[in-house]
């Protein structure tokens, strides 16, 4: 089991999701987040005070998957989310020790899917 | 002269103003949150722009009296233009007042068309755009409908509030600027929806509030014919707002709080054109058919020919001006208004065709200078941002500030 995290551009979501789904993975978990890596900040000005290298908005996904499915959830969101240009974003691939489905208490591969 | 006309009016002008922080609510809203501030920034930079524009040449191009293209330019600068009253436009205020009032039409017309190119237009090029357009677009239109000397308004068409001159002008501007401009990166896939639903019926009550300015204050007295648009008006949303809830009630099993926001809207525009020169029958009729036109146009049209009109200017303020000022061609009676005109209805079917004559000629006219004057920008400046700039959002992009913050 793996736990999948990736920092996407925020208007690149729903192609990552579309291509998910064609790659029949279907749980997922989406938030809203600041940062930037080589990218850098907009400068913002307010009032005249500048604010520079301020943080940039991305989305992170969270997918957890069986090991079968770790390459083809990569490989979706690569296509979903990939322009060529600085703020693409990263894609982690951690190991993931445990997974339960509170509803019925199953533990491991079963309770991902 | 009359201090009760003269106090509606000027209370009158105040309300209409206010329409234009509504409308950039009633739009900002609907936007995505990356782009809200590039709509508020566009709606309150033409209370800037065409404020000032309108008493240095834009109240003259319009309203001085002449039988040409513009009004001309005698009153530029106000010069003329004092606290007598000009008995032709209004016998009972103060010239100044009525100058005043009409600016608030000349600054929140432009801001309609601003919902057909939100989210990709740059501000440089808005400003130009913007800046010609009320010059040589709203200021001849105004002029030959309202002006003395201007040969719509010889003709015998009637336009109470602004139906053709703000509406329909705008919203073929919109439909044009639509068309030209392109459509929204990813909106196919990613169909963007209202960031901010609260804001959009904040800024359609604000609007609603305003529109009695608008068209009771048309009357330019606090008289009866004043009672009769501000009661008509009201009605008119009313029907226009419970229509759309039907519609989509039955289409699509839910009615929607933006649906009663852009009917009631729709029912604002309509009944424009009408206000001072139809009774409160004809007005629910006009109020429950726009509705029809209008989700017809936003939700059957538009998606089948494809272009991308990003808050329904187009659908909403040209489709329902159109209707309103032809209903006016059906249902005017002089009973509510000696001084205007009987309908088709009250056995003048000749209303009609010159109301169909000015909306023709509005729509053509603004049609075409309106992509004149888009190619005009295009080539000084260039009109829409680059894709990087677009989905970036256009408030850090332009003017490098953004409405919310995520941490703290």
């Amino acid at each position: 089991m793996k736990l999948i995290i990736a920092i996407i551009q925020p208007d690149k979501l729903e192609e990552v999701k579309e291509e998910l789904y064609k790659a029949e993975v279907n749980l997922l978990t989406v938030n809203e987040v600041l940062g930037h890596g080589r990218q850098k900040g907009v400068t913002e000005v307010y009032r005249g005070a500048r604010e520079s290298g301020n943080l940039l908005r991305k989305v992170r996904l969270e997918i957890a998957v069986n090991d079968g499915f770790v390459e083809p959830t990569v490989k979706a969101i690569i296509k979903g989310a990939r322009t060529g240009e600085t703020g693409d974003g990263k894609i982690f691939v951690l190991d993931l020790k445990e997974c339960v489905r509170i509803r019925t208490e199953e533990r491991g591969s079963p309770a991902i899917g | 002269m009359n201090t009760g006309d003269t106090a509606w009016v000027l209370i009158s002008a105040a309300l209409v103003l206010l329409m234009t922080p509504g409308l950039a609510f009633f739009y900002g809203g609907m936007v995505r949150k990356k782009n809200i501030l590039s709509v508020l920034m566009q709606c309150f930079i033409i209370m800037c722009l065409v404020g000032v524009q309108w008493v240095l040449c834009g109240y003259s191009l319009s309203f001085a009296p002449g039988k040409g293209f513009w009004g001309g330019f005698a009153w530029m600068g106000l010069n003329g233009v004092g606290f007598e009253p000009y008995a032709a436009y209004a016998g009972t205020i103060p010239h100044q007042a009525f100058m005043i009032f009409q600016a608030m039409f000349a600054i929140i017309t432009p801001a309609l068309i601003i919902g057909a190119f939100a989210e990709r237009m740059k501000f440089s090029a808005f400003l130009i755009f913007i800046l010609l357009w009320s010059t040589f677009v709203y200021d001849p239109v105004c002029h030959w409908v309202w002006g003395i000397g201007g040969w719509l308004r010889a003709l015998g068409a009637l336009d109470f509030a602004g139906g053709t001159v703000v509406h329909v002008n705008a919203g073929i501007a919109a439909l044009v600027t639509a068309l030209i401009i392109g459509k929204r990166k990813h909106v196919e896939k990613n169909v963007p929806v209202p960031h901010n639903m609260p804001f959009v019926a904040l800024g359609t009550g604000l609007l609603w509030f305003g529109w009695f300015g608008f068209n009771a204050g048309s009357a330019l007295a606090a008289n009866g014919l004043a009672v009769n648009a501000f009661v008509v008006t009201t009605t008119a949303a009313s029907a226009a707002g419970l229509s759309w809830a039907l519609i989509e009630w039955m289409r699509n099993g839910k009615p929607t709080l933006l649906g009663v926001c852009s009917g009631a809207v729709a029912g604002l525009v309509a009944i424009t054109p009408a206000a001072g020169f139809v009774s409160v029958v004809p007005a629910i009729v006009i109020g429950l058919l726009v509705s029809v036109f209008c989700y017809t146009a936003v939700s059957v049209i538009k998606p089948a020919l494809g272009y991308d009109d990003s808050l329904d200017a187009f659908g909403v303020h040209c489709v329902g001006g159109i209707w309103g000022a032809l209903a006016t061609g059906l249902f005017a009676s002089k009973a509510v208004n000696p001084a205007g005109a009987d309908g088709a209805f009250f056995g003048n079917p000749r209303l009609f065709l010159v109301q169909l004559i000015a909306v023709g000629i509005t729509i053509v006219y603004s049609f075409i200078v309106t992509i004149v004057i888009y190619k005009v920008v295009d080539a000084l400046v260039g009109v829409r941002v680059g894709e990087k700039e677009e989905s970036l959002g256009l408030d850090l992009s332009q003017h490098h500030e953004r409405a919310y913050t995520v941490l703290e």
